[in-house]
């Protein structure tokens, strides 16, 4: 027996199920396609960046800053005489969706070079796609040590300092404090695990009497903190290292101040004394953590403040530190071009080997042999700061990455390991 | 004795959250048999809305709790607008097709959140006279958590009392029983799903907006609360609320005892395990009721619409020169296009024999067309075998996956199967998620380039539609043999089909093995296209999208899985190019089409098709 075929839809009242409206829209579809390449005049620049997703808290006030060096290239009259033009792609935070735009920028659009990325597996890919591919690639907040270390290559660049070089700043301070029973909370991730391994090694190295009592890793974007904070509890560390990320901290933090956790350890943060952390947070951020992070209101040098000041009045906020990075990474892919006097590639990337740029929190070059920018951090401690309505950092040194950053031979080590 | 007593109330604290998105989920579906993917965007939606109204509204400390009351209200009305105005247009429409307007409607939320309140993380106010801790046993506790301690029960009895002693809640009960037979008896069930719609997201809004004081609003709330959410569900029974509350507490419990006791290479995948292991012992749940043969998701998948298309040959040949043609005239970028078209028409229509013909739904194929990409990558970097054979052999690897967790999925039907592959699915996730030294962990595998010889693109497009059209004529061949006539009539009449001695299991498990085949082809073109496997591609987010294009074509349509895929795949590229607000764009334009063309955009032709051949005599 065949089975009843049922009586066509008519959609309620409204019958939009007809001939016509399908054929309306195959003819659309078919329009809007081949929307191909136009004028070949600016110089474009691909820009890929979580701006949905998992990291879509930190990338707006980096794209403000963008925009911002656009703008400034641009009223000065460009570069090599053309405009400058840069096309942002959303890569929802998933590295396969980065290639897809890697591939349309490159091939379609005809970007010179593509920036960029957030995520640490979302810069990997990128990066691998500009080596096979030949494509310059600057990128400029993953912070994975692999991207110009183990699999650095000639066409990967990095601005922000790495997990190494942030976990050996915190280290070398941590050393000076009396605590030798540590516990670890971070995500279960590379970059949470990563900005806990050099950290470790270091102080290790430096406090050879320290151990560890604790170590949690929950899911990453899916913290429920109050049972990691009684298992902390009871495992009485003397201070706990904190590697958590965006969400997961916060809810850590206002659950942990809650359950007294703050008044029993002592806490080190990494990244979490910049403002994306902080400031969430509130009058709720906890006191007195050893962190790394980026007192904009702090620094003194007049071409910061200058800087401070132009991102305040564009974007109608205050900079957090993906605004710096945002800024300084397209600073230094002008500064190539006008180095190179060209897009070509090739030049590109024999400009930016060795390059010195001039930014608002003084020069930083890109070590020839790693591609690793010299940019650095601020190291501190956190206070709440009644007045701004938050918490913000104090007796803070700036560490320039040149202190931190293995040499060339140790580079060259980790490179060979992993071929 | 401390840390137990205070570890357990604090998992009993976040199963009554948990409690209260799932017993909304739980109501909706056992009365409407949605699968509410928008469940978790109504939670989200009103954290935010309340932590908005706590600020703005003028009642001093009185505001947070107004704010308590008020949003999930909001919520609840824009929920039951939801479903008069879109839902109730296609009921008559398969069922599928909600969970594909759902999926819309998770889009534009999730789009508004951002235009409305912005990406940044952000954190809503403290209770007033609820924001400082008492110590139990010398530990300091939150008074907010003591406080929804005794709320959720309150609730979960209030919820017992509407469902047991009102006449609403009976018909709510009666309809989730046997639905057909309310209808019959003269209840009107518009309002009774509006009603039940209204009271679920309700329920979802009052969970979102007591939880913000305790976590950070985000715009990926929605989709971490809802996973989770299913597995209370599931593990609980579906349509069970009661269910849900004992699924919450035992997910609550297990959840902060694994902190103390659990490696963390098991942390991810603890309750898919025991989601898994609930649905193979006892697939209805722990409090539920074993589904009676009516009001499966199976049910729905067997009205074959229209007749079926046959196209002359001369169509075939003249497409498949445009295909050959086509990357000549192309730019580069839109030949990789096409490849990734390719690739996602594989894995659609290797779903779509699952779905369409074989009336399995799966919410976890995602994991074969993950297992095809990563197998290609393992086997070129692992076993060090040149590119072309990891190709070949990489299906084989998806199809053994697909055999091994198909055995246990096959004892199932409807929307329990659907759960069951959801569970295999997120336990493979988690697998490659974590087994850094193997899979790379979330840093995936990099270098997995096409060979030499094949790594241009046009080159690496003709292997890609060789592979795709083989692949799509295979699965149609099975759909047009004796084979896959039998699984027809295994999914419209199991029973009688059992009763002529056809083994409906072994024929459902064959088909589960071919489309995890076909999928892992496709995740194998996909791996070397993009250079890189990463777990996202087994993810949920990636299940979801396979079955939005076959849905999107039409599930019956043979021609609508690659149909769906390029119709997605080029309006997704098309949009993300243009807008930042892709998602609500994209769920703008679903939400369209599915009211539109509520068979699908191939299944509409066939079904116009059939009746102008009929009306032509």
């Amino acid at each position: 027996m065949r089975h009843p075929l049922p009586r066509p839809i008519r959609s309620g009242k409204l019958a939009l199920a007809s001939w016509p409206v399908f054929g309306g829209l195959v003819v659309a579809f078919l329009l809007v396609i081949p929307s191909g390449a136009g004028a070949q005049q600016p110089i474009r620049i691909g820009e890929v960046n979580s701006y949905t997703g998992i990291a879509a808290g930190f990338t707006l006030p980096y794209r403000q800053a963008v925009e911002m060096a656009v703008e400034e290239i641009n009223a000065g009259g460009g570069l090599l005489g053309r405009r400058v033009e840069v096309l942002f792609r959303d890569d929802k935070g998933n590295p396969a969706e980065a290639i897809t735009h890697a591939q349309e920028l490159v091939f379609g659009e005809k970007v010179a070079l593509l920036a960029g990325t957030f995520l640490s597996n979302v810069g990997l890919a990128v990066s691998d796609f500009a080596r096979q591919n030949k494509v310059l690639f600057v990128a400029a907040e993953p912070l994975t040590e692999a991207l110009t270390w183990s699999r650095g290559h000639r066409y990967a660049f990095r601005v922000r300092p790495n997990t190494h070089s942030q976990g050996r700043m915190l280290a070398e301070r941590a050393a000076k404090l009396p605590y030798k029973r540590w516990a670890v909370i971070g995500p279960n991730y590379e970059y949470g695990r990563r900005a806990w391994e050099t950290f470790w090694a270091r102080l290790k190295e430096l406090k050879p009497d320290v151990q560890l009592v604790g170590e949690h890793w929950p899911t990453l974007g899916k913290i429920e903190p109050g049972g990691y904070i009684t298992a902390l509890l009871s495992q009485q560390p003397q201070a706990v290292y904190v590697s958590l990320f965006g969400s997961d901290w916060i809810a850590f933090a206002r659950e942990a101040s809650k359950r007294g956790l703050f008044q029993k350890a002592f806490f080190v943060g990494i990244l979490l004394g910049e403002p994306e952390y902080m400031e969430p947070l509130k009058l709720e951020a906890p006191e007195g953590m050893l962190v790394t992070g980026y007192p904009w209101y702090d620094i003194q040098a007049p071409a910061h403040k200058d800087f401070v000041a132009k991102f305040q009045k564009r974007a109608d906020r205050t900079p957090v530190v993906g605004s710096l990075v945002g800024y300084l990474t397209f600073q230094s892919i002008f500064e190539a071009i006008r180095k190179a006097g060209s897009t070509d590639t090739e030049k590109m990337v024999a400009a930016l080997e060795g390059l010195k740029v001039e930014t608002p929190i003084g020069p930083i070059s890109f070590r020839p042999f790693d591609h690793q920018s010299t940019m650095g951090a601020w190291v501190g401690t956190t206070k709440l700061d009644a007045r701004r309505g938050g918490g913000i950092m104090v007796n803070w040194e700036y560490v320039p990455g040149e202190k931190v950053l293995p040499s060339e031979a140790e580079v060259r080590k980790m490179r060979e390991a992993a071929q | 004795m401390a840390l137990f007593i205070v570890q357990l109330l604090t998992g009993l604290a976040n199963a009554m959250f948990l409690f209260l998105v799932a017993s909304g989920l739980s109501l909706i579906f056992g009365v409407t048999r949605i699968v509410n993917f928008a469940h978790g965007s109504f939670y989200m939606l009103a954290a935010y809305l309340a932590s908005s109204l706590a600020a703005a509204l003028p009642l001093g400390p009185a505001s947070f709790y107004a704010a308590v009351v008020l949003a999930p209200l909001g919520v609840a009305l824009l929920g039951g607008l939801i479903e008069v105005c879109l839902l109730r247009r296609i009921y008559r429409a398969p069922e599928l097709y909600q969970v594909l307007l759902t999926f819309a409607v998770v889009l534009v939320i999730g789009d508004a959140v951002k235009f409305f309140w912005g990406t940044e993380n952000r954190t809503g106010p403290s209770p007033p006279g609820l924001s400082g801790s008492v110590p139990i046993l010398g530990q300091l506790f939150p008074t907010y958590d003591l406080a929804i301690l005794l709320l959720g029960p309150l609730l979960a009895l209030g919820l017992w009392w509407v469902l047991h002693r009102t006449r609403w809640g009976i018909l709510i009960r009666a309809a989730t029983s046997d639905r057909e037979m309310v209808g019959a008896l003269g209840v009107n069930q518009a309002w009774l799903f509006t009603g039940v719609f209204v009271l679920g997201t309700w329920l979802a809004g009052l969970a979102g907006a007591l939880q913000m004081p305790r976590v950070a609003l985000t715009t990926v709330m929605d989709s971490t609360v809802i996973v989770e959410t299913f597995v209370v569900v599931v593990i609980g029974g579906m349509g069970s609320a009661f269910g849900a509350l004992l699924g919450a507490v035992l997910i609550g419990v297990l959840q902060a005892f694994g902190i103390l006791w659990l490696p963390r290479e098991f942390q991810l995948a603890i309750i898919f395990i025991l989601m898994a292991a609930v649905l193979i012992l006892r697939p209805w749940g722990l409090l539920g009721r074993p589904e009676t043969e009516s009001g499966t998701a199976g049910e729905a998948l067997r009205r074959e619409v229209g007749g079926r298309l046959r196209p002359p040959r001369w169509v075939w040949a003249g497409i498949l020169l445009a295909l050959m043609v086509l990357p000549s005239l192309l730019p580069t970028f839109y030949v990789w296009v096409l490849v990734e078209i390719l690739a996602f028409a594989l894995f659609a229509g290797s779903l779509q024999l699952l779905v369409g013909t074989g009336g399995m739904l799966s919410f976890g194929h995602a994991a074969y067309f993950g297992l095809g990409a990563y197998g290609a990558a393992l086997l070129m970097k692992q076993a060090a075998l040149p590119m072309p054979v990891a190709f070949l052999l990489a299906p084989l690897v998806a199809a053994a996956a697909a055999l091994f967790f198909g055995a246990f999925c096959v004892r199932l039907s409807g929307v329990y199967f659907a759960m069951l592959t959801l569970a295999f699915a997120q336990i493979a996730f988690a697998v490659v998620h974590q087994w850094y030294d193997f899979t790379g962990g979330d840093n995936g595998i990099l270098g997995v380039w096409p060979a030499a010889s094949l790594a241009a693109p046009v080159r690496y497009y003709y292997l890609a539609l060789l592979a795709a059209v083989c692949g799509l004529s295979a699965l149609w061949r099975v759909t047009g043999s004796p084979f896959g006539y039998t699984l027809r009539a295994a999914r419209d009449h199991p029973r009688r089909c059992q009763a002529v001695g056809v083994n409906v299991r072994s024929h459902r498990l064959l088909a589960f093995g071919v489309a995890g085949f076909f999928a892992g082809l496709g995740g194998a073109v996909f791996a070397f296209a993009k250079g890189s496997v990463f777990p996202d591609y087994l993810s949920m987010p990636m299940s979801v999208q396979s079955l939005v294009m076959v849905l999107l074509g039409g599930i019956h349509a043979l021609a609508g899985a690659p149909v769906g895929a390029a119709v997605y795949k080029l309006l997704d590229i098309v949009i993300t190019k243009y807008t930042g607000y892709w998602q609500a764009v994209l769920g703008g334009i679903l939400v369209f089409l599915v009211v539109a063309f509520p068979h699908g955009l191939v299944g509409f032709v066939q079904a116009r098709w059939a009746r102008m051949r009929a009306s032509l005599g």
